[in-house]
């Protein structure tokens, strides 16, 4: 079980939290101005990268805010919280080598 | 064998208390042990070896171990019908007084065993048997093949009771938690606890100790071994930081430094204690880990090599100097190190026969090989096995020579035991199941530990220290490293220890033979029955992947996960293949360690406890009434109401025409509420919700509908504007948490400028649906500040007011097709109004009905449940709601989808009504729907029934079903394909009751 450092609520077990995947996908400002192809990248399209992977979560069973983490998917490390909206964080080089 | 078989116990030495004798039986019949034996022990002291057949072959097999990584000697124990717990390895099961265990996996007994005959079968039961043979006839599976094999396959069998203990679950912190209480993790947990650390220790065994407890005569700061254990122990457990836990396996670890602990409290206790769990689950979150969980002896792969009395070398030593019990009168040792020497040296003094030690070195060479040949031992390097004799026991060895790479025929050597040792493999496991690196070691001939992933460090045997000094000296250093992380070069603490030099000279694959096998079976996984021809055939038939050769010949997937078997099987394969052993790459070390009961991991989740209960306001009155209730998400709901000897049938009719021709009364309470607050709240709902809300007045109400954006309905329900700025929107019962949740997502990750907030207030209201045509008699004279006639206040109205003097927010709806209302009070009050409605009603014809009727009045008027009539793929002009969309909303989530072409075609499912030909048949909820009739496997399909409800105010029954192209079809005959022929429909309209709504607007 992963310890997740909300950024409202300080570090909670992972229990208390719902993923919320990819993190930085905005919602397109006019989707009928967007092509099939183009709604069709925001709608299904996702990463799944090993490395460092920028991903949301929701405190469900807390404050209830959602916010946004970067988590090594190769070892399950957080390297990063940050509040949504907030630009994603700079990380030492070498971790941001294996993006 | 010859010798008395009381006389297998010596009269002295070891941890076990020869004044006080057990009794317990294996296999039905009676046996003595004594205190501090384990099954095992207690079997080899009474000279029984054969302990279970092998799973596929149903070869005899003795104990080959000590501890838990024994693959051969699973047993069933059992207190009564309902405390049975199979697969235990008779090597890790305490003895107690009245005992009864029972040997697995033979019929009808294990020394006459039916299944034997697969052995002698063997050549047709190659590698991927399964795979190959039982294909074809696919109808074969289920009736013949299954059962047969699942009856030859059984590994011990399933209490028959449920299980009456209780079992208990506790998170702990530490700064330092010590996995192995061996001499490793004891010194780390010393030098852990010395810098204030709050420090953890678990072992899976009865006693701190480990390696220490077999030890005949190591010092360790002057003191003999198992006295100096005893001191460290004591020492330990005067510090109040320190938490020592016997009986204890971490089986797991888990993502940042989470650990699984499995303690067994009292199995091993002749009478366990009433007050106490049987077990506790430890769910260990450490600052820091030390992982001492020692080196397994790794056996030899030889022709013959499972007779009942081979065993480990280093096994017969702990049996020995542990238990007091000589394994057998006369062994032949068969080793690759030094270490079976000093096994060699212990079995003689205590009066057993060695007769040959064989060494596969080309020379036996140094101390203890030199103290062997002067104690009169034989020994003979350069040795090899050629193969066994014996039946339900083993008879005799026939040893071969290696000379200049070819192999002469050798002596042959009568013996009751045969003792291996192939050196010793790192138990890695948990390091590996933490996501560390490992790396191969020439050297060690092994995998260890090279690069941790979590705060974690290995200590000892468990990455390829042996010698004893060296491992209480790195397990010192681990302890001081993980309870001071931040302290660098503290002093380390050192002990002074004589014990002789322990070898590192370990042995992998099959040894040499003069030709390609052809005599009997060389073992590689006893517990799977895997051969050294097995793994031959996996890479001839071109599996190069251990991870694949594994799930091919099943090598190491058994219980004990090839905790004494993977290391040869991978440098079998390795040479096969002509590769280096890391290329043939490693499988995958999974939790748990070793099996953890299904009671451990429920914990107290089981019963009225497996999941909260959520009732409502009405609960109680639903009960005495004689409710049936039914599950409906975690709510308990009343499905019907049955008086006297009603069926659910009779009962659901009578409830329907109730409501159809007076008034019912149902408990809504259940539905989501959420409230949608703000200055921007209707600009919030009509960016979510396909509706327009703008125009929506405040003490109106509407039916919304909810799409994720990929235009699928997720959710739908009446939302109400109850001011300018507020919103009551009401969702599904089971759907409230998900809707708030992507409410919220919205709110605050795409929207964060909105001024809306939301509040859940499912819990706050209870709901009260009064509906049919006499509910606006029964509600007149009981509302207060609303004027409720029909001119006043038209359908789907919603006002604040009050109701036996209580505020009620009510609506003017109808999920029934009647005239209805839904008053809305606060929880508390909600059985008091209901009574009271209840009473005003009795006049009028009230009555009470559940949501089976609900379900059968909702379709008649064709109105959709959400997960019922729709499965995610549906949208609102497939479910003919296309009405509900807001005309020129240029946006809301899920719309750009509707665009779609494929989203608009016309032969898309859509929801119509199905109207059997034979009114009396209620067709089957999940039924498909074809075009034409007669058709045989596979048939054209074109749609399938969603809703199905025998209608007694119709007379006839009734469906709703999603029918590809369904709209234009309507007038159509179809066909619903059951086991005994087909059944007619005819498509129709969805609303088959007052299509006109004047019911609905009376």
């Amino acid at each position: 079980m992963l310890i997740i450092d909300c950024p409202y609520c300080g570090k909670r077990p992972e229990i208390e939290f719902s993923y919320g995947g990819q993190a930085h996908l905005a919602r397109p400002q006019q989707p009928a101005q967007l092509d099939d192809q183009a709604w069709a990248e925001f709608l299904y399209m996702r990463t799944n990268i090993k490395g460092v992977y920028a991903e949301r979560w929701r405190h469900a069973r807390g404050c209830g805010r959602f916010f946004n983490a970067l988590r090594d998917t190769t070892t399950d490390h957080f390297l990063a919280f940050y509040k949504t909206g907030e630009p994603r964080p700079t990380l030492p080089a070498q971790h941001e080598r294996t993006t | 064998m010859n010798a008395p078989i009381d006389g297998l116990r010596t009269p002295s030495g070891g941890l076990v208390d020869r004044t006080r004798r057990i009794s317990f039986s294996f296999d039905g019949r009676s046996y003595e042990g004594i205190e501090g034996d384990t099954l095992a022990s207690a079997l080899l002291a009474n000279g029984v070896h054969l302990t279970g057949r092998s799973f596929k072959y149903h070869r005899p097999r003795g104990i080959l171990a000590a501890g838990s990584e024994e693959p051969n000697a699973l047993v069933t124990v059992s207190r009564d019908a309902a405390r049975v717990t199979p697969n235990l390895r008779a090597t890790q099961v305490e003895l107690y007084a009245g005992l009864i265990a029972e040997s697995q996996n033979r019929w009808p007994s294990l020394e006459r065993d039916f299944g034997r005959i697969n052995d002698l079968l063997s050549a047709f039961f190659p590698a991927g048997f399964y795979y190959k043979t039982f294909m074809w006839p696919r109808k074969a599976w289920k009736a013949l093949y299954e059962p047969v094999i699942r009856r030859a396959a059984g590994l011990g069998r399933a209490p028959t009771h449920a299980d009456p203990d209780r079992y208990a679950q506790r998170y702990a912190h530490c700064d330092v938690l010590v996995v192995g209480a061996g001499p490793a993790g004891i010194a780390a947990a010393l030098t852990a606890a010395a810098s204030g650390a709050r420090v953890m220790l678990c072992d899976e065994t009865a006693q701190f100790g480990g390696s220490l407890l077999a030890d005949g005569g190591a010092l360790i700061d002057g003191l003999a071994a198992q006295a100096w254990v005893r001191q460290a122990i004591e020492s330990l457990q005067s510090n109040r930081r320190v938490t020592l836990l016997k009986r204890t396996t971490a089986f797991g670890y888990f993502p940042h430094n989470f650990v699984g602990l499995n303690e067994r409290l009292n199995d091993h206790c002749e009478k366990p204690p009433q007050h106490q769990p049987r077990e506790r689950l430890w769910q260990v979150r450490a600052k820091q880990v030390v992982l001492a969980t020692g080196a397994i002896e790794r056996p030899l792969v030889f022709p013959g090599n499972d007779r009942p009395g081979i065993l480990l070398a280093g096994a017969a030593q702990t049996y020995l100097n542990r238990y007091g019990v000589r394994v057998g009168t006369r062994a032949v040792i068969v080793t690759s190190g030094d270490d079976a020497y000093q096994t060699a040296l212990d079995l003689k003094a205590a009066g057993i026969v060695v007769a040959a030690v064989a060494d596969l070195r080309p020379e036996a060479i140094g101390a203890l090989p030199e103290a062997v040949r002067q104690a009169g031992i034989e020994v003979l390097p350069a040795s090899t096995v050629l193969g066994t004799e014996g039946d339900l026991r083993v008879k005799a060895i026939t040893l071969g020579r290696v000379e200049a790479g070819s192999i002469q025929p050798g002596q042959r050597f009568e013996c009751d035991v045969v003792l291996m040792s192939g050196g010793f493999t790192p138990s890695v496991h948990l390091f590996s199941q933490s996501r560390g690196k490992l790396q191969w070691s020439d050297a060690l001939k092994a995998f260890v530990p090279a690069v941790s992933a979590e705060q974690e460090r290995s200590a000892g045997a468990c990455r390829g220290v042996y010698d004893l000094g060296d491992v209480l000296a790195d397990g010192a250093a681990a302890g001081t490293a993980a309870g001071e992380p931040a302290a660098t070069g503290a002093a380390q603490r050192r002990f002074s220890v004589s014990a002789p030099k322990r070898g590192s000279e370990s042995y992998l694959g099959v040894l040499p033979q003069a030709t390609s096998p052809s005599g009997d079976k060389s073992f590689v996984d006893w517990q799977h029955d895997v051969t050294t021809r097995d793994l031959a055939l996996a890479t001839r038939e071109g599996f190069q992947s251990i991870e694949h050769v594994k799930r091919y010949t099943t090598m190491g997937m058994a219980t004990d996960q090839g905790k004494t078997s993977n290391l040869n099987a991978m440098a079998i394969v390795a040479k096969s293949l002509a590769v280096a052993i890391p290329q043939v790459g490693l499988t995958t070390f999974r939790m748990p360690y070793t099996p953890v009961t299904f009671g451990s991991m429920a914990g107290t989740s089981r019963g009225d406890l497996f999941d909260p209960v959520r009732t409502t306001p009405t609960h109680a009155w639903a009960q005495a009434r004689g409710a049936v209730f039914e599950n409906v998400a975690l709510w308990k709901r009343a499905r019907y109401f049955p008086r006297g000897n009603e069926d659910m049938h009779a009962a659901v009719a009578r409830e329907c025409r109730a409501v159809r021709n007076a008034c019912g009364i149902f408990d809504a309470s259940t539905l989501g509420k959420i409230e949608v607050v703000g200055p921007d709240a209707a600009e919030f709902m009509n960016r979510l919700y396909v509706n327009n809300w703008a125009n929506l007045g405040v003490g109106r109400s509407r039916y919304g509908i909810l799409l994720r954006e990929d235009g699928f309905i997720y959710d739908d329900g009446v939302v109400a504007r109850t001011a300018a700025d507020r919103f009551h929107v009401t969702t599904t019962t089971g759907g409230a948490p998900r809707v708030l949740g992507l409410m919220e997502d919205y709110r605050q990750t795409e929207w964060p400028d909105l001024k809306v907030w939301l509040t859940s207030t499912t819990e706050q209201w209870a709901v009260i649906a009064v509906q049919g045509p006499n509910a606006r008699l029964v509600l007149e004279s009981m509302v207060e500040g609303i004027d409720i006639s029909a001119a006043a206040w038209p359908h789907m109205s919603v006002a604040r007011g009050k109701i036996c003097g209580v505020p009620m927010l009510l609506f003017r709806v109808s999920f029934t097709g009647e005239l209805g209302f839904e008053i809305n009070v606060p929880s508390d009050y909600g059985q008091s109004v209901w009574e009271a409605v209840f009473a005003a009603g009795r006049q009028h014809g009230i009555t009470e009905y559940g949501t089976e009727t609900m379900h059968v009045l909702r379709a008649e008027k064709g109105y959709i449940i959400i997960g019922q009539d729709t499965d995610g793929t549906v949208t609102p002009d497939d479910a003919g709601l296309t009405w509900a969309i807001g005309k020129n909303k240029t946006d809301f989530v899920g719309k750009r989808s509707l665009d779609r072409a494929s989203m608009k075609a016309a032969d898309r499912k859509q929801l119509v009504g199905l109207r059997a030909k034979q009114p009396g048949v209620v067709l089957e909820e999940g039924a498909q729907v074809a075009e034409k009739p007669g058709q045989q496997p596979p048939m054209i399909l074109i749609g399938h029934v969603t809703s199905s409800y025998a209608s007694s105010v119709l007379g006839h029954s009734i469906a709703l079903g999603l029918v590809a192209g369904g709209r234009a079809r309507i007038g159509q005959t179809l066909y619903v394909p059951m086991p005994n022929g087909d059944l007619e429909v005819e498509v129709t309209s969805p609303v088959f009751y007052d299509p006109t709504g004047a019911r609905i607007n009376g």
